[in-house]
């Protein structure tokens, strides 16, 4: 169990869901360093954004964090190879989105001793905001709390807006999940580092580090760091509460505010990161390692050891659950991220891509199989609903194919969190038939502009 | 991993509440218990036959109109639940083969032709209750005291079908609602809390009933304004009234206890289905239950107000839902 030692009550946001934690499973586990394997799968696309464009042929030797690919586009990142190798293939590989997607292979030399020579780039002190935007797109960042979305992008502020309020998210409200947690504790100075690199930029009036409560040697060794750091830090417990860790949910918690409607958190001054990604922020510039690893949390009653596993990208998963031991016979699903918003795999043999924080294999226990009963409207989908929709209506709806008359419900303003198909006592798949919904009405939209 | 076989696709989130729509109406059923031990104790083997007798209807209706269906609907506990609080809402001394009707019209015209659980704009036992007191407005108004005979049968239980029957050795008194509105003689309020008085057999114990909704409310099973909204609403309407005319209006205390308010108010306006989703439209649905039943009490041609109150708000529900739209998060 989980002492709780800072006192309530917690900051919070209205209604949400208690989903069971299970983060015992892996969450007093210190991350464990993955052994290097013979082959690395590394997709050009492990980003929200334009694919990254080849700079190796094949037969190329490569060395360890050197750019096999880069950017093609502002919103798209580089690539860098996790090991000394040689490039065998370049072309489509299984992608764990469920697809063949174009990617690097690349052979890990077996004679090479895998050592990581660290030179540091310019100092981000003595450099212009434009080139600190580029070298974070060039050494591959994204978001590593799930979305993968380009940290450079989300570091540009446009001419005239300004920051107050820089937000470092250790929350981690999805369960199971453990590896943001493990990072705030081990990497506590690259944490404070790092976000030392971004006020640089940024300049904000107030820095938090938002941490779910059920964190309280995280909270502890961030509020003692942070003491030292010299920046106006306060580490603020939230309620454990899912989905606190949602971007809106947390603006929400700590400042009482409310992100408006289809704005982003920019709009009200506020700009939100994941503690993973600035801990890979200050490693780039201080080591000048791009990102070629990730920490992941395998986990779950199906897997033998649950871990968490400091994991170079483009390992294969299954190299990855055999390090934990393997996975049981009991497993129902195999999942990547948190079992609320995570996508289901069918298979094991995908690399690890940057956006995956987690490897869940779940038990018949865990995923009951639910008996779907009619709507008694009990209501319990609207207590659960951060963003006040009525999901018993937007389901209705959508069991007509009453599309529009969802948008008109607020549909979009949806971010798929699942909290109100995990309340339903009837078993209704509330948030997969939003899913559909937002997928026709966005298929409509790009109808109508063509 | 040899197991993979047994891998499933689906899409997320795989975790869920272990509240389940049975588990729901089972747990009401189990807080039902007492009540019905209560009614035991003050009307004796009656309160057992007639409980029998409705949710015998119910039950077999529900049989009757789902025996195709692969799943039977009859273990989710709705049918026993409408049986047992439709039981609840009849005098001791009922006709059982009337109750065994209302059983029947409660699911039939209640439930099953709204299309099944969920679909129902009224509170299936209330449309049996008004069904019965449409077609047996004698036998349903016809109450005996709790007199100690336990036993036996009482009143026109066992009355042949299609026969109203004659009570046997029946010493009928006015309920306290009646006696209030007619004599404007008001019963004391430990009798009406501990149930020694007459009424039907569910609505005597106004402290069960206390007891029963604040667990409920406690556990999620009912929503807390439901019950809040619809005393608070009686008894300041009552109070105005009081204050004006002592002698001739009820107490705000005589108001919540007496007849079949508390039953209603925790049992019924509560039934998730027919009453509405938004905290904004529960508080309206109460509110105006709490009006419609003071109402009909103190100016209506009927001792009891509260049955018709409900399934008047029953019928403004799907409206009030349309009307009051919740503002959503990050909109004005």
């Amino acid at each position: 169990m989980i002492n709780i030692t800072s006192t309530g009550p917690f900051l919070t946001f209205r209604h949400g869901v208690h989903p069971e934690e299970y983060k015992e499973l892996s969450c007093h586990r210190p991350i464990e360093r993955m052994p290097f394997v013979e082959e690395y799968t590394l997709p050009l696309s492990q980003h929200i954004g334009a694919p990254a464009k080849p700079v190796v042929k094949e037969k190329q030797r490569v060395r360890r964090g050197e750019l096999i690919a880069e950017p093609s586009g502002f919103v798209s990142v580089g690539l860098h190879s996790p090991v000394d190798g040689t490039v065998t293939a370049i072309g489509l590989f299984a992608h764990p989105n469920g697809q063949m997607a174009p990617a690097i292979r690349i052979k890990a030399d077996p004679f090479s001793a895998q050592r990581f020579i660290p030179q540091p780039p310019t100092p981000p002190e003595q450099i212009p905001v434009s080139e600190f935007i580029a070298a974070v797109q060039r050494a591959g960042l994204v978001g590593l709390g799930g979305a993968a979305f380009p940290a450079h992008v989300k570091f540009s502020i446009p001419e005239g807006r300004q920051i107050r309020y820089l937000m470092m998210n250790g929350c981690e409200c999805e369960p199971f999940l453990t590896c943001d947690h493990r990072v705030m504790v081990e990497y506590a100075d690259e944490l404070i580092d790092g976000t030392g690199i971004l006020q640089h930029f940024i300049k904000a009036e107030k820095i938090y580090i938002a941490i779910e409560a059920n964190k309280p040697d995280a909270i502890a060794i961030l509020r003692e760091k942070a003491a030292a750091s010299g920046m106006p830090i306060e580490v603020a417990p939230l309620k454990v509460k899912y989905p606190q860790g949602a971007e809106k949910m947390m603006i929400t918690a700590i400042l009482g505010e409310e992100v408006p409607s289809g704005k982003l958190p920019l709009d009200v001054g506020v700009l939100v990161s994941n503690v993973g990604t600035v801990v890979a922020l200050s490693q780039y510039f201080r080591q000048g390692m791009p990102l070629i690893e990730r920490v992941v949390t395998v986990t779950g009653p199906a897997v033998r050891r649950p871990a968490n596993v400091m994991v170079p990208i483009g390992t294969p998963m299954r190299a990855v659950a055999e390090f934990c031991g393997g996975i049981t016979d009991e497993a129902a699903r195999i999942l990547l991220g948190g079992p609320m918003m995570g996508v289901v795999q069918k298979s094991l043999d995908v690399p690890v891509v940057k956006g995956i924080s987690g490897i869940l294999a779940l038990s018949d226990n865990e995923v009951r199989d639910i008996t779907a009963y009619s709507c008694i409207r009990c209501g319990r989908c609207l207590e659960a609903c951060p963003l006040f929709l009525n999901p018993a209506r937007l389901g209705l709806l959508a069991r007509k194919g009453l599309w529009e008359e969802m948008e008109e419900n607020n549909l979009m303003d949806c971010f798929e969190c699942g909290s109100c198909s995990f309340a339903c006592p009837s078993g209704i798949p509330l948030v997969q038939s939003f899913r559909i919904g937002k997928a026709m009405i966005r298929e409509k939209k790009a109808r109508e502009k063509s | 991993m040899s197991g993979t076989s047994r891998l499933s696709i689906s899409t997320s989130p795989f975790l869920h509440d272990v509240a389940s729509t049975p588990r729901i109406m089972w747990e009401v059923v189990f807080t039902l218990i007492p009540v019905f031990m209560a009614a035991f104790y003050y009307f004796g083997l009656s309160a057992l036959l007639v409980s029998l007798a409705a949710i015998g209807g119910c039950l077999f209706t529900e049989w009757l109109v789902n025996r195709e269906k692969a799943d039977s609907s009859l273990t989710d506990g709705s049918a026993l639940l409408t049986g047992l609080l439709l039981a609840l809402t009849l005098p001791p001394g009922f006709p059982l083969w009337m109750a065994f009707l209302g059983g029947v019209v409660s699911i039939g015209m209640g439930k099953a032709i709204w299309g099944g659980l969920g679909q129902n704009i009224f509170n299936p036992a209330l449309v049996g209750r008004a069904f019965l007191q449409a077609a047996f407005p004698a036998a349903i108004t016809t109450w005996e005291l709790p007199d100690g005979h336990y036993w036996a049968p009482r009143g026109a239980n066992l009355a042949m079908p299609f026969f109203q029957g004659s009570p046997v050795d029946a010493v009928t008194t006015a309920t306290p609602l009646a006696r209030m509105k007619f004599d404007h003689v008001a019963a004391s309020i430990p009798d009406l809390l501990l149930g020694h008085t007459s009424g039907s057999l569910g609505e005597t114990c106004g402290l069960l009933l206390i007891l029963a909704g604040l667990y409920m409310a406690w556990r999620r099973l009912i929503n807390w304004r439901i019950p809040v909204s619809i005393l608070l609403t009686a008894a300041l309407f009552t109070a105005i009234l009081y204050v004006i005319d002592p002698a001739r209006y009820p107490s705000p205390a005589f108001t919540m206890l007496a007849g079949g308010l508390l039953l209603g108010t925790v049992y019924m306006a509560t039934d998730l289905v027919t009453s509405p989703l938004a905290p904004k439209g529960i508080w309206i649905y109460g509110i105006g239950i709490g009006l419609l039943a003071v109402l009909i009490r103190i100016w209506g041609g009927l001792p009891e107000g509260v049955m018709y109150a409900i399934l008047l708000m029953n019928a403004a529900t799907p409206l009030i839902n349309r009307f009051t739209k919740t503002r959503v998060y990050g909109h004005s």
